[in-house]
């Protein structure tokens, strides 16, 4: 199988400064899992000049597609790491589902309305494409040591690091990691090593997966259905991936066998089917990969341990039902790596960790209630379940409430962190849905007369969004405003303007199409305080330098 | 008024961005409620609810739209459309 993809293999090696046998080497931040959360966590602590050890216990990318979807805000952090072109290039954009009962289509529905975006709402890939292209990236970051074949065979927590053990072809040693990300995914061995444990519910379910290469003409939808002629008693999920492979999820229950299931006899007659259903009776297909999985919501009860910060899979884990494994996962870092490298430098407390751990088990209580919940309606549980769903599915034919409760998959969204910390609460009246502890919102911009996006401009530091028409008149507002002086870190200016201008010491976006104003509700003088990951801290109306410092020591965990 | 067949939910305990989390949460509560009920005291679970949901509309016009849509009468002109961000 696999025919249309050739598997890279990595080379091995050792991390700097290590030979086998030989003492205790020492490394200030090492990364145990080259998923695609162990890669992004090195390339973003790496992106902010930190040295990186990454260690994987295999020596190539992931076998078969597994992770598919990649939601617009991950897609936003992936511009941030350098591979967002690569991954929508290839990848496949959809925008459009749609939602199948029986023989008849339920509803459609759109992910996003509009080209005001950047990104669209879901692409999707194969993760071993976006292995390979995150691989690719820190292949140009001398900052990370990526050392494949390097098998972490023992961890021991102390109060200044932890200890590893690690087996390669060349020999084994033993390697003194400052802080560690645990990164290797659902059974995280490092976990279990450190003596932690993922807790929550097993689902009694069945599902068949495939990897199917054909040439068929579907559009590039997101198709679900439940109870079709072709399936009876059960959904099924189709997804178009890159390179003309499609992928398809069939229930199976729980009494299905999963080593017959996997055997080409009997998975491809399933294929058959459901083609001969749409029509498709010439297309010719051929498996590529295939698998069959049960899955569990559960997660840590701390993705803190002292030194040690577990992310992705290995810190939580949900229902594949709408794409909120990986998804989550990325986000993990996004918020971990800026407060881990200002923790590193010393300009933040470690107990900016603290943050880390409240921010993101938050995050995946929400993945984890939304995945529980579609797997709920999916898979009822009792007769009542089952009548509920009926019903549902009955009067969403018709009535636009019904279709809205039809819950297929919730896809995968940002979680806004209102109630985090790090956020000021508003002292002045804003009408918009972004608050304190929200994702910004991408808007179309121009700079120098070139149409850019806002989010685009943010960098990977604090930022002070400063919205006016007069950027001309404001040198002196943002002398007065400038927090610098009363700490360590640094933020950048950036200037949103209905008009052309410049100021010096700042960036001066123009606001062409009003989308920015609008979806800050911003007005003359208004202020935002945005965080390294995109979020915002804090926002004013006018505000003064003492409420800019005051917002910006909240935000390092002071 | 009329019976009301947009979204309607709303979370006031906890608000959420996400329009769908509103009826999601009500949806699982529903169903919890129903927990280890045998089907005839289910059923009668969902008859208190109706009648209490009931009180609480009042006008009897909206109530017999509802009672003519629940048995699958059509009682608007609307048809399966694009539904924006209902994931």
């Amino acid at each position: 199988m696999l025919s249309h993809y050739t598997y890279p293999q990595y080379p091995s090696r050792l991390p700097p400064g290590v030979a086998p046998g030989v003492g205790i080497a020492h490394a200030p931040l090492v990364v145990v899992g080259a998923g695609p959360i162990g890669l992004a966590a090195a390339i973003d602590a790496a992106q902010r000049g930190q040295n990186v050890v990454l260690l994987d216990e295999d020596d190539t990318v992931s076998l078969g597609s597994r992770g598919l979807c990649y939601a617009k805000r991950t897609l936003e952090i992936f511009d941030r790491l350098g591979v967002g072109d690569a991954i929508v290039d290839k990848g496949v954009t959809w925008n459009t589902g749609r939602v199948f009962h029986e023989d008849h289509q339920v509803y459609h529905f759109a992910l996003l309305d509009a080209p005001s975006y950047r990104r669209p709402g879901m692409v999707n890939l194969q993760q071993y494409y976006l292995e390979q292209y995150l691989v690719d990236r820190v292949a140009k970051l001398p900052q990370v040591a990526l050392c494949w074949k390097n098998k972490v065979i023992a961890a021991q927590a102390g109060a200044d690091g932890v200890t590893l053990d690690v087996e390669t072809p060349d020999g084994s040693y033993r390697l003194q990691a400052d802080w560690l990300i645990v990164a290797d995914g659902a059974r995280s061995p490092v976990r279990k090593m450190l003596g932690f444990d993922a807790e929550g519910r097993v689902f009694q379910d069945r599902f068949l997966i495939a990897d199917v290469a054909m040439h068929a003409d579907f559009p590039a939808e997101r198709w679900f259905w439940f109870d079709p002629p072709f399936h009876p008693g059960q959904s099924v999920l189709l997804h178009r991936q890159a390179d003309d492979i499609w992928r398809i999820d069939f229930q199976l229950g729980w009494d299905a066998d999963p080593e017959a299931e996997k055997r080409p006899e009997q998975v491809i007659p399933r294929i058959r089917a459901m083609l001969d259903h749409k029509g498709y009776h010439d297309v010719k297909f051929s498996l590529e990969w295939v698998s069959v999985y049960t899955f569990q919501c559960r997660r840590m009860p701390h993705f803190r341990q002292g030194r040690a910060l577990f992310a992705g899979d290995a810190a939580h884990q949900v229902s594949p039902f709408g794409a909120r494994g990986a998804n989550s996962g990325i986000q993990d870092i996004d918020n971990l790596i800026w407060k881990l490298d200002l923790v590193m430098r010393g300009k933040a407390p470690a107990a900016l960790l603290d943050s880390y751990d409240a921010e993101r088990t938050a995050a995946a209580d929400e993945n984890i209630l939304n995945s529980t919940r579609s797997t709920d309606f999916i898979t009822p549980k009792s007769p009542v379940a089952q009548r509920y769903r009926d019903a549902t599915l009955q009067l969403a034919a018709h009535y636009p409430f019904a279709r809205g409760m039809v819950n297929s998959g919730r896809l995968s969204t940002p979680t806004h962190l209102w109630n985090s910390s790090l956020c000021t609460l508003d002292t002045d009246h804003f009408d918009c849905l972004l608050r304190p502890g929200s994702p910004m919102d991408d808007a179309p911009i121009e700079r120098d007369g070139q149409p850019g996006w806002l989010l685009q401009e943010l960098g990977g530091d604090f930022t002070l969004l400063l919205f006016t028409d007069r950027p001309e008149m404001l040198g002196s507002v943002l002398t007065d405003l400038d927090p610098q002086g009363s700490g360590q870190v640094s933020t950048r200016w950036v200037v949103v303007s209905e008009q052309p201008g410049t100021l010096p010491g700042a960036v001066v976006l123009q606001d062409v199409r009003h989308f920015a104003a609008e979806r800050y509700d911003a007005r003359e003088g208004t202020v935002y305080l945005i965080r390294p990951d995109q979020h915002i801290a804090a926002r004013w109306r006018h505000p003064n330098a003492a409420q800019v410092r005051a917002a910006l020591a909240r935000a390092c965990g002071h | 008024m009329e019976l009301i067949l947009e979204p309607h939910f709303v979370d006031d305990q906890q608000p959420s961005p996400y329009g769908y989390m509103a009826s999601d949460a009500f949806y699982a509560e529903l169903l919890d409620a129903h927990e280890g009920l045998s089907v005839e005291q289910s059923a009668l679970l969902d008859a208190k609810l109706i009648l209490l949901l009931a009180n609480h509309i009042g006008k009897l016009s909206v109530l017999r739209t509802a009672l003519r849509a629940a048995r699958s009468e059509q009682i608007a002109a609307t048809t399966p459309q694009m539904e924006s961000r209902s994931a």
